[in-house]
């Protein structure tokens, strides 16, 4: 139960903020931005796959990636509360993916060496493309950051609006614990430090600041989550719950 | 005067022999206006193309369905940068591009302007948009300009996987569930006429082929177009069990085509003229995309301004 709800949680952080993404396809502030976050959004809906087709082989039955990934309620749903937040503005899309980037990528390295190979083999995978993810979101973190007055101010509401929602990203619930033990999920108390240190050296060098640890009530891996996450999931899941049953 | 008919004569005779012009090389002013207008306004279909379709990748019915329809449209966008690129080699930016397409200046494919209802739209989309497109497109590989004639071919190949992506989802709504076919038989009810529209007004009412013509931008005439789409696509849409909305369309062994109904032309240039089902939301769109990156755009050169003061300090100081 453990792993499902772990596998589940990794999946469903990307593929909330995959969805996030999705809604700006065709609206971004210039064609480069809108083809490389529609390209980021595909990465992560790739992993999506990679994880429900795995989670369905355990499950069996007639679960299927789909009915996993369409066919949950709002409570079934592990992702961090951060991922579901709403693309206020090209500022927050790019603070909460930067945010997002830099953990991915810390626990990808420790997933590859994940006792389930499955999850392993998924994180190798998954690394390239989080790697290439960090470089865009960091990229344009400088650039706002430290480009003109308005972009930074926008920088700074964004930056005080998401990173309440970090710490979460470092909870440690008993079945997650469990699986450390276990050699299967990574610790993510293991890299804590180094997530902060890399975000705050970035943040300085874009002129933003923050160098404290918040920690917001967030209860997303356990299910609870924001009042977005609900409309999300209503568009998501349109065509699967008023069409049951279907092939397409 | 007497070199300027020599050079077009030359530039006329190497376009006779197949060969390219290419952005550095003389052009008559016609030539390189029209080759604006026509590329740019090509581009602003691909972006504003992106559109309808995006309108359902939140909504796609299955994670297949749903990265299937991510990357097509990511494609289209692809195709707008490659075809922003080949027109500012003509000289013109693609800021002036987008403030032509902002301001109504200049137009995009009217098929864009009609609303994707439900999922079998994206279907229908990649099977009679992407399959028109392609027809028409086709022969501009081999138009006179090179940077368009190369981008067409890169284009050409993607929008054929898309038109049998479109094909492949509306083939499994035929052999689906009643409502599935339903849905798929109220698309192509929705969009055959508008792909019909596609290939433009009838050849007597189509000026300005003579020139396209000569350099290659046109191959075959509008209506010639338009009956070979009819051709292809009566047989495909047979195979998928659907009825194409045209109680006169027939097979005509003599002509060797199919004879059609008439092309209801108030509804084309109605929707040309800016008065079509979206045609205000399309704009909009585009219009606030743009409007909302300004402070963006404006950053990311501040920044890297600041990045070449910087480094020139750098090497002041170094030296």
């Amino acid at each position: 139960m453990s792993l499902r709800t772990y596998i589940l949680s990794l999946s469903d952080n990307a593929m909330i903020l995959g969805h996030r993404l999705s809604e700006l396809c065709g609206h971004g502030p210039t064609l480069e931005t809108d083809i490389a976050l529609t390209n980021i959004s595909l990465d992560f809906f790739g992993q999506v796959r990679s994880y429900l087709q795995y989670l369905a082989s355990i499950d069996g039955d007639q679960v299927t990636e789909d009915t996993l990934a369409f066919l949950r309620t709002e409570r079934e749903h592990h992702n961090c509360i951060l991922l579901e937040q709403p693309n206020v503005d090209f500022a927050h899309i790019i603070m909460r993916q930067y945010l997002f980037d830099v953990f991915q990528l810390l626990q990808l390295e420790q997933q590859m060496l994940s006792t389930d190979e499955t999850i392993a083999a998924i994180a190798a995978k998954a690394i390239k493309e989080a790697r290439y993810h960090q470089r865009f979101s960091e990229s344009w973190v400088l650039r706002l950051g430290d480009g003109t007055e308005v972009s930074h101010t926008k920088m700074q509401t964004a930056l005080d609006t998401l990173y309440p929602f970090v710490h979460e990203l470092f909870t440690q619930n008993d079945w997650e614990k469990e699986l450390v033990e276990q050699g299967i999920a990574s610790d993510v108390k293991g890299f804590e430090s180094r997530y902060y240190d890399t975000v705050f050296q970035t943040l300085k060098s874009a002129n933003l600041s923050k160098d404290d640890i918040i920690n917001r009530y967030a209860q997303g891996k356990n299910g609870i989550h924001t009042e977005h996450l609900g409309y999300i999931l209503t568009e998501l899941q349109y065509m699967q719950r008023a069409y049951p049953n279907m092939q397409w | 005067m007497g070199d300027q008919i020599q050079l077009e004569e030359l530039f006329q005779q190497r376009i006779d022999a197949g060969g390219k012009i290419e952005p550095k090389d003389w052009m008559p002013e016609k030539y390189r206006k029209t080759h604006i207008r026509q590329i740019s306004q090509h581009a602003h279909s691909e972006i504003v193309g992106m559109l309808p379709e995006g309108n359902w990748i939140t909504r796609a019915p299955s994670l297949r369905r749903k990265v299937g329809l991510l990357a097509k449209v990511q494609d289209e966008a692809g195709h707008g940068l490659y075809l922003y690129s080949a027109a500012e080699t003509l000289g013109i930016s693609r800021d002036e591009m987008f403030d032509q397409l902002h301001t109504g200046k200049a137009k995009y494919s009217s098929i864009f302007n009609y609303p994707t209802l439900s999922w079998a739209d994206i279907g229908t989309i990649g099977w009679l948009v992407d399959g028109a497109a392609i027809i028409n497109q086709v022969m501009l590989t081999r138009t006179s300009f090179g940077p368009y004639a190369r981008a067409m071919v890169r284009i050409c190949k993607e929008e054929s996987f898309h038109q049998r992506q479109g094909y492949e989802i509306m083939l499994g709504l035929a052999q689906g569930t009643p409502e599935q076919k339903a849905m798929a038989q109220d698309a192509l009810n929705r969009f055959w006429w508008p792909s019909l529209m596609m290939f433009g007004p009838r050849d007597e009412d189509s000026p300005n082929t003579e020139l396209s013509v000569k350099w290659k931008i046109k191959r075959k005439t509008n209506d010639e177009l338009r009956q070979q789409f009819i051709d292809i696509t009566v047989p495909q849409a047979e195979y998928l069990g659907l009825t194409i909305p045209d109680p006169d369309l027939k097979w005509n062994d003599e002509r060797g085509h199919y004879d059609f109904g008439e092309i209801d032309w108030d509804e084309f240039w109605t929707v040309v003229k800016g008065n079509g089902p979206c045609n205000t939301e399309r704009l909009k769109a585009r219009v606030d995309a743009w409007e909302e990156g300004a402070w963006v755009r404006e950053a990311a050169l501040a920044y890297s301004e600041k990045q070449v003061i910087k480094k020139n300090q750098k090497a002041k100081l170094a030296s």
